[in-house]
């Protein structure tokens, strides 16, 4: 998880395209400032962050069944719900399931749990568009194979 | 069962939180309602849910980029159901929404 650049997914632990599905890895730093804030002599995960690591991994998901020919932006998030807290050093496990393709958007539901506890879920709703600028689609095929995407599964329809 | 008319609208009146006895047939969807585009995915999605089917918004929005169309064929309520009982016949008909 590197909060600085927002990039909040570590690892791709399985995509799965035929069932739609997603599942992630994101480590929570032991340290960074927000826990300074976020709160003194008690450390926790914000909401907003442990909804937009729920966000991100819908947001891999659906490139995976876009074939990376669109991206998804982020435009409703509903049913956010913090279950449990989320503490520095923490390994967080999220799951997405995309709920319904429509056009020119996509629905998904979304579970983050540490072991096997859960800890956060939302159903989040996407904007698909063109990638609107080249190197954006660059950046993400970087990232992809960063986070260990598997490419492969995109070669079969 | 209640009409087409009468799910959209009451979807609407859900969705973006419109009193239902304000959505008429004749309701244009963006300029009576107000309805905006994130609105709209929204209802979009709530439609698509209900009924079964794909709304084409994005085949619709091109044509009415393009002049083929105007955005009272698709946006006025009571066209907005015959398009959307036109995809589910379409759908029971086996040919594809």
């Amino acid at each position: 998880m590197d909060l600085d650049y927002f990039k909040l997914i570590d690892r791709i632990v399985d995509l799965n395209l035929d069932e739609r599905t997603i599942m992630v890895e994101a480590q929570v730093p032991e340290k960074h400032t927000i826990f300074e804030g976020h709160f003194p002599g008690f450390p926790i995960m914000p909401g907003v962050l442990l909804t937009e690591a729920m966000a991100q991994s819908s947001g891999w998901l659906l490139l995976g069944v876009l074939k990376f020919k669109r991206m998804p932006f982020l435009a409703i998030v509903k049913e956010a719900k913090m279950r449990g807290f989320v503490s520095p050093g923490e390994l967080l496990t999220i799951e997405a399931k995309v709920e319904h393709e429509g056009s020119g958007f996509a629905v998904t539901k979304c579970k983050g749990r540490i072991g096997k506890q859960l800890k956060c879920s939302a159903e989040i709703t996407f904007g698909l568009a063109p990638f609107p600028d080249p190197s954006l689609r660059v950046h993400m095929d970087a990232l992809a194979e960063k986070i260990g995407f598997p490419l492969q599964a995109l070669a079969h329809d | 069962m209640s009409s087409t008319f009468d799910q959209i609208a009451n979807i609407i009146a859900e969705t973006c939180d419109i009193p239902r006895d304000t959505i008429k047939p004749e309701s244009h969807a963006i300029d009576d309602l107000g309805i905006d585009s994130l609105d709209f995915l929204d209802i979009a999605f709530a439609i698509d849910k209900a009924f079964g089917i794909k709304m084409p918004l994005e085949k619709w929005t091109q044509e009415v980029n393009d002049g083929k169309a105007t955005t009272e064929q698709y946006f006025v309520l009571k066209n907005l159901a015959d398009r959307i009982d036109e995809l589910v016949a379409a759908k029971n008909a086996g040919t594809g929404a």
